[in-house]
């Protein structure tokens, strides 16, 4: 099922962050969205996510029931005392509910997913003990568990090593084999140019969307730039 | 043989006759322990949540409810319950409303709420001329709890642990990941507000015990005590449920054998066991900066 944004706007204080924003993403696909610092990337996803529910438009063929979601690591707070198998069977959540305990099944399935990301051995280690990469790679794991159709990655990234960035690159790949649509706000253009069949540049409104190669090029990143960058404090209403 | 045994037996006598000879003795331990159950580990979540501070407004902001009650039923302790219940509810709720629906954080609009809240509260209270009845609500009395009172604070505690067990999965996601717990769609909003349920209806508890000012002490004390000992979740509950316990009756004995006001001496008992985790916790006390640093192999 393809997800179709429609005339989505997003604002903060009636100034958008996203702007008249039309795109359908097709199932399958792996999508990265581009763009410079308050290009409306995170607030696009979290509209998406469902975190942000107070938009103009409409957002189509998206729902909590089929959205695996990865949130950027700043947002979480790691002096939080559980273990990483806490953490990835909170991503259990759909099926577990308020009060039941986790099954046998379920914990091999928590270990299972632990191995594909390279943390065997991890799951009663307490998150505050983990390295960055570590922490993102069990959050991989977590998404793993969610087994949804839509995932979406805030930048998924930052912060990690070339051989963690390297082994969660090929999780992503395993996803998209399987059909996943993926769709992943990043600012490391080399890393899509590299990996992502697919852009969409953002500038509050959408600069360009398609093929990575046709997206990225310098015209459409230096225009992002200067669309981004535009701010008037005294703008007139938009009616369009 | 005999002077050892003579010696036991005065130890025990020290120790126990209080709450054997002492109804009113027994009636307080029984409800020190039952709020303890109930209060310490909705303080865990609140520690973790960093809403120490909180949880202090929302104990202010119950007055107006029970100054409201005591001009309408005087000092019956049910009727201050539900009066002091349904304010905090309400600053509750509004607070947390207004910090959801508008670019106001959440402890400036608690702020802003307790103190319009407290402000009432002492305004209603100084209608009734009688300063001796402002300090029992401020302070509490702990040492008259009665045989309703005991149940109320029974139904309040056993309340609170059913509630903390249905909602203690997506409390746990909105600590660590409140991102991802929006994300799932369906219990954001009742880990917010029926968490803030819990802070209200433990704070009542421990307000018709220990008076306003003192009640938060045996929620956030005895948590941040625990810390210092232990790490797991698991852990902290049942360790600061042990602190919180001691505390109480540390703090009866002190009361009754030094005359002193019993609730103070209570959180004064907790409190010293807080300052002493904070010194020699085995995680990361402050005593531990002072051995000289070692390390494992791997």
């Amino acid at each position: 099922m393809s997800i179709k944004i429609q005339n989505l706007t997003v604002s903060y204080n009636f100034h958008p962050a996203v702007h008249h924003l039309n795109a359908t993403i097709n199932q399958g696909q792996w999508l990265a969205i581009v763009g410079p610092n308050g290009a409306g990337k995170s607030t696009l996803l979290n509209a998406l996510a469902g975190i942000i529910t107070e938009y103009e438009g409409s957002i189509e063929g998206i729902n909590p029931n089929n959205i695996a979601y990865l949130p950027q690591q700043t947002k979480l707070d790691k002096d939080f005392p559980i273990t990483v198998l806490e953490l990835i069977s909170t991503g259990l959540w759909q099926e577990i509910g308020f009060s039941s305990g986790l099954s046998y099944s379920q914990i091999e399935r928590c270990m299972n997913a632990l191995e594909a990301v390279g943390l065997d051995g991890f799951e009663n280690r307490l998150i505050n003990t983990l390295s960055g990469g570590q922490l993102q790679r069990s959050l991989f794991a977590r998404v793993l568990m969610q087994d949804q159709q839509v995932i979406l990655l805030d930048e998924p990234f930052n912060a990690i090593d070339t051989k963690t960035l390297t082994d969660l690159t090929l999780v992503i790949k395993e996803w998209q084999n399987k059909n996943r649509t993926i769709i992943m706000v990043t600012h490391d253009l080399e890393y899509v140019k590299d990996n992502c069949p697919s852009s969409m540049l953002l500038a509050k409104e959408c600069i360009d969307y398609g093929s990575t190669k046709s997206v990225l090029t310098k015209e459409n990143l230096d225009n992002a730039k200067q669309v981004s960058e535009a701010f008037d404090e005294n703008a007139a209403w938009c009616i369009s | 043989m005999k002077m050892q045994l003579g010696a036991s037996a005065k130890m025990v006598d020290f120790l126990l006759s209080p709450f054997i000879d002492y109804a009113f003795m027994r009636r307080a331990f029984i409800g020190s322990f039952v709020i303890c159950f109930g209060a310490i580990p909705v303080g865990i979540f609140m520690t973790l949540r960093r809403m120490s501070l909180t949880g202090d407004a929302m104990a202010h902001a119950i007055l107006p409810g029970a100054a409201i009650a005591y001009l309408i039923s005087g000092l019956s302790l049910l009727g201050l319950a539900i009066g002091g219940i349904t304010a905090g509810l309400i600053v509750a709720a509004l607070a947390g409303w207004v910090s959801r629906i508008s670019q106001l954080k959440e402890d400036t609009s608690f702020a802003a709420f307790y103190l319009i809240s407290l402000a009432l509260g002492v305004l209603i209270i100084s209608m009734k001329e009688a300063n001796v009845d402002l300090f029992h609500i401020l302070f509490g009395n702990i040492l008259a709890l009665d045989n309703d009172t005991l149940w109320l604070l029974a139904i309040i505690s056993s309340l609170s642990i059913f509630i903390l067990a249905v909602l203690y999965r997506p409390l746990i996601i909105e600590c660590v990941d409140s991102m991802f717990l929006k994300s799932s769609g369906i219990a954001s909003e009742a880990a917010h507000y029926g968490f803030l349920f819990l802070m209200v209806i433990n704070l009542v508890a421990g307000f018709l015990a220990l008076g306003t000012l003192m009640s938060i002490g045996m929620m956030v004390l005895p948590a941040t005590a625990a810390r210092f000992w232990v790490n797991s979740l698991d852990n902290l509950i049942i360790f600061s449920v042990i602190i919180g316990i001691s505390g109480c009756y540390i703090g009866l004995m002190l009361s009754f054998y030094f005359d002193m006001p019993s609730g103070p001496a209570i959180i004064v008992s907790v409190g010293t066991m807080c300052i002493l985790s904070i010194l020699f916790g085995s995680n990361g006390g402050l005593l531990r900066s002072l051995i000289p640093l070692r390390h494992l192999k791997s």
